[in-house]
C-alpha cells in the first residue's frame, strides 16, 4: 500500500505539479487536490502505465452518476491505491 | 484534402487493429482561401492543420477499435513538434500508433511524413465518448467509404 501510494503520489506531483508534500493518503484527487478530468486522464495514463492494468475509469464513473458509489470510495487516494492493488493481485492471479 | 470541410484525409494506405496503427495519405491542395491569409505571397500548410491531420489519422484506428460504436474526441496534444514548412501541393503521409488504450480514453502517438522525413510530430490523447448525435455516425461511416476505410474489417462491410 505505502509503495503503491509513493509511485501514485509521484506520478500527480509530477502530472499536474503540485507539491509532493501536500499529496497525502486522505487527499481526494478532485476536491482537495483539484485535479480536473483532463489531468485525471494522464494520471490514469501513468498509473495504467506504472502497474500494467487498466483503471475503470467509466464504471467508477458510471456508479458514481447512479448514486451506486461516492466519488470519496474511487477519488481519494487511500481508497484509489486499494483500487489498484486488487486490480493488480486480480492481473496477477 | 479540403481543409476548408476539415476533410484532412485523402485515403487510409493502412490499418491494423490488433497492432493499433493506421497510415493515411493526404494532398495538400495547391488552392485554398486559408493560404489567402496564411501567408499573402508566402503559403504555407497552417501547423495547426498539421496536428488536425494527425488527430483525424489517429481517429480512424480508435473508430476502427471502438468498431464505430463510440467516437474519439480531442483532448489533449503533448510533445508537437512542427519542424519543417508545409507547402501547397505537397502529399503527406500520416501516421498513428496507439500508445494506449484506457477506459473511455486513448493515447496516440502521432507523425506526419514527407517523403519518408518526419515534418510533425505529437502525442495526442483522446477520450471515447457516446456518438453526440446519429448523424456524426453516418458523417463518418460516409467519410470512412471517401477514404478507403476498411469498413469490412469491422465487420460492417459496406
Amino acid at each position: 500500500m505505502s509503495s503503491t501510494f509513493d509511485t501514485v503520489a509521484n506520478i500527480i506531483a509530477e502530472t499536474c505539479d503540485i507539491p509532493r508534500e501536500t499529496i497525502k493518503p486522505e487527499s481526494h484527487a478532485i476536491d482537495d487536490l483539484q485535479i480536473d478530468s483532463l489531468d485525471f486522464l494522464d494520471i490514469a495514463f501513468a498509473i495504467d502505465k506504472a502497474f500494467g492494468i487498466k483503471l475503470p475509469l467509466e464504471q467508477w464513473m458510471q456508479e458514481v452518476n447512479d448514486g451506486k458509489a461516492t466519488t470519496e470510495q474511487y477519488f481519494v487516494l487511500k481508497n484509489l491505491c486499494g483500487q489498484i492493488d486488487q486490480l493488480v493481485a486480480a492481473k496477477s492471479a | 484534402m479540403r481543409l476548408e470541410y476539415f476533410q484532412m484525409v485523402d485515403r487510409i494506405l493502412a490499418l491494423s487493429i490488433e497492432q493499433g496503427h493506421v497510415r493515411a495519405a493526404a494532398t495538400v491542395p495547391t488552392e485554398s482561401p486559408i493560404f489567402e491569409g496564411h501567408f499573402p505571397d508566402h503559403p504555407l500548410m497552417p501547423g495547426v492543420l498539421l496536428i488536425e491531420c494527425m488527430a483525424q489519422t489517429a481517429g480512424w484506428i480508435l473508430l476502427a477499435q471502438a468498431r464505430f460504436d463510440r467516437m474519439p474526441f480531442l483532448a489533449a496534444i503533448k510533445d508537437a513538434k512542427l519542424r519543417n514548412f508545409v507547402l501547397p501541393g505537397t502529399r503527406l503521409e500520416i501516421d498513428a500508433r496507439v500508445l494506449h488504450e484506457g477506459s473511455g480514453f486513448a493515447v496516440t502517438k502521432n507523425e506526419v511524413l514527407v517523403e519518408g522525413t518526419q515534418v510533425c510530430s505529437a502525442e495526442i490523447t483522446f477520450r471515447i465518448l457516446p456518438f453526440p448525435a446519429s448523424g456524426v455516425r453516418d458523417m463518418l461511416l460516409a467519410a470512412a467509404k471517401r477514404v478507403e476505410f476498411p469498413l469490412e474489417a469491422i465487420g460492417h462491410g459496406q
